[in-house]
């Protein structure tokens, strides 16, 4: 099993949602996050005074998935949420020890 | 009637028909069965109390334009500010500012407040209830006025915002609405020297918003920035934290000001509230497009929050003048106030004078413009330097006034929240509860 974690643009959540789901991945965590790589904050004006948003609104997707799947879902991941502009966001994959349905208390991939 | 309107002779001629038809009564059956006189006595009074009913509709605006420009941890102590300045304006006008402010005889600088009548019969009625008292009734006029003089300490409570504590608010702001807003409107609207002196302003770019100004002044002079707005001689905005809100009462504001200058003209007529209507329209509207541009061209971008004080620009500016300004000479006072507010916001930011609404630029700075600007475009008789004089006799009154309030209560129970407590907000640390409690807190990243 592997966790994927994206951290994307908002208004991308539809798509790369729609891209995971058509790729087979059941279930996902969103998260509305801030944050910043290497594109740093920008700039707001209130009131004539300039001030520093240095960090920028983001959803954290965190998804399980088998093994199989995983390369699959963070190409969906990378090809639904690419604009080419900066601050696309990134991908984090992580293997998983163990999975547990808390309702029927099945484990490991039969979790999932 | 000071203008030259199309109808004014129809008006003249209806008007004084009445005036013809209009003999004495002598009991109030009589007064009530004659055939134009008591129709029109009951639309006047009508519209006076309905622009009653609108003056206090701007209280709402003021409550939502104060909490939506300041910070979602301050919420609840903006509102309790709002709710409390009404409730005190109202009953202490009753007591000692009614009276205080329209004394009738008196020395035309301080009169002592009593009491407004508990009510009336007999006679009494007959001199109260009925034209002998004016177009409107006793209780018209008193409530009228009341709604007008909590407006006062509502500026000054959106300036001091996010800092000040509640107490010392609480009691600054009663002494400066029950007590100095009656002397220095008894000195225009009561008779006294001002008027005398052919000072002019209809209904109140000076006696209500730049004394609510300059009261606000003294009291951010006094009270400091809020922690965190100027740092290492940098202006570090800080965004209000709903701009909805604030627009919503800026509207709503509009909305009242038809009844604070329509009702100022103290009867129904015709064509001069319709006039006051269109001047009030006008001036706001050009306020806020003066504002739109002003903000483009001087801040860079077109500022939401300075079209909104640019809209309350215009009508302040107004204010003074609604009745004797033409249409056309409205724009021109709305626009010019609307640049004024934009550049009086930056002036006072660079000075680190901190009002987080605008409070000060907004009621301060285009009240006294207003004022003189019926000097410059007002038909009929009045000068600039009248005017002048009037306004700055009343701003500094304002502004020493509230000076010596808030300056007594700093230095007694002190003024300002502990730095823990702004940081934490005046909602849990003044009220101990949250705006907001289903929502995350805001964090300032």
């Amino acid at each position: 099993m592997k966790k994927i974690e994206a951290i994307i643009k908002p208004f991308k959540l539809e798509e790369v949602k729609e891209s995971l789901n058509e790729v087979g991945v059941e279930g996902m965590t969103v998260t509305e996050v801030k944050g910043f790589g290497r594109q740093k904050g920008h700039t707001e004006i209130y009131r004539g005074s300039e001030y520093t948003v240095d960090f920028l609104p983001k959803i954290l997707i965190q998804a399980v998935v088998p093994d199989e799947r995983c390369e699959a879902a963070a190409s969906a991941i990378v090809k639904s949420a690419k604009t080419g502009k900066i601050g696309d966001g990134k991908v984090f994959i992580y293997p998983v020890e163990e999975a547990v349905r808390i309702r029927t208390e099945e484990k490991g991939e039969e979790a999932l | 009637m000071q203008l030259v309107l199309g109808q004014d002779e129809t008006v003249a001629e209806v008007a004084a028909e009445t005036e013809a038809e209009a003999p004495a009564f002598t009991t109030m059956e009589e007064f009530q069965s004659m055939p134009l006189a008591y129709p029109k006595f009951m639309v006047d009074n009508l519209w006076i109390l309905i622009a009653a009913a609108l003056v206090f509709l701007m209280h709402l605006g003021f409550a939502t334009i104060e909490s939506g420009l300041t910070r979602q941890k301050n919420t609840v102590n903006i509102l309790f500010k709002n709710v409390f300045i009404i409730s005190m304006g109202v009953l202490t006008y009753a007591f000692w500012g009614f009276n205080s402010m329209y004394p009738g005889d008196f020395n035309g600088w301080f009169a002592l407040g009593t009491p407004i009548a508990n009510g009336f019969e007999g006679a009494d009625a007959l001199a109260n209830m009925t034209s002998n008292y004016a177009d409107y009734t006793y209780w018209a006029d008193f409530i009228f006025q009341a709604m007008f003089a909590a407006t006062a300490a509502t500026i000054v409570s959106g300036a001091v915002a996010e800092r000040i504590k509640l107490g010392s608010f609480m009691i600054g702001a009663t002494v400066l609405v029950a007590i100095a807003y009656p002397i220095t409107g008894s000195w225009k609207w009561g008779g006294g020297w001002l008027d005398v002196a052919g000072f002019y302003d209809f209904a109140g770019s000076t006696l209500v918003h730049a004394f609510g100004g300059f009261a606000a002044l003294a009291a951010v002079i006094l009270l400091g920035a809020r922690k965190g707005k100027y740092v290492n001689g940098q202006i570090k905005p800080i965004l209000g934290h709903s701009m909805p809100l604030a627009t919503i009462g800026a509207f709503l504001l509009f909305l009242g000001w038809f009844g604070f200058n329509g009702g100022s003209v103290l009867s129904a007529d015709p064509g001069l509230v319709s006039l006051v209507f269109v001047t009030t329209a006008m001036a706001g509207c050009a306020g806020g497009l003066a504002a739109m541009a002003a903000s483009k061209i001087f801040l860079q971008k077109p500022d939401l929050s300075m079209a909104l004080n640019g809209l309350l620009a215009g009508l302040v500016g107004i204010t003074a003048g609604a009745d004797v300004i033409s249409p056309m000479s409205s724009i021109i006072v709305g626009a010019v106030a609307g640049v004024l507010v934009v550049l009086s916001v930056v002036a006072l930011d660079k000075a680190k004078i901190d009002d987080p609404v605008g409070a000060i630029s907004v009621h301060g700075t285009c009240g006294i413009w207003g004022t003189l600007a019926v000097g410059i475009f007002g038909a009929g008789d009045f000068t600039f330097f009248t005017q002048l004089k009037g306004t700055v006799a009343i701003s500094l009154f304002a502004f020493f006034a509230s000076l010596i309030v808030f300056g007594l209560l700093k230095f007694t129970v002190g003024l300002r929240v502990s730095e823990q407590e702004e940081e934490e907000g005046l909602d849990v640390g003044e009220h101990g509860v949250s705006s907001y409690p289903n929502f995350q807190p805001a964090v300032d990243l």
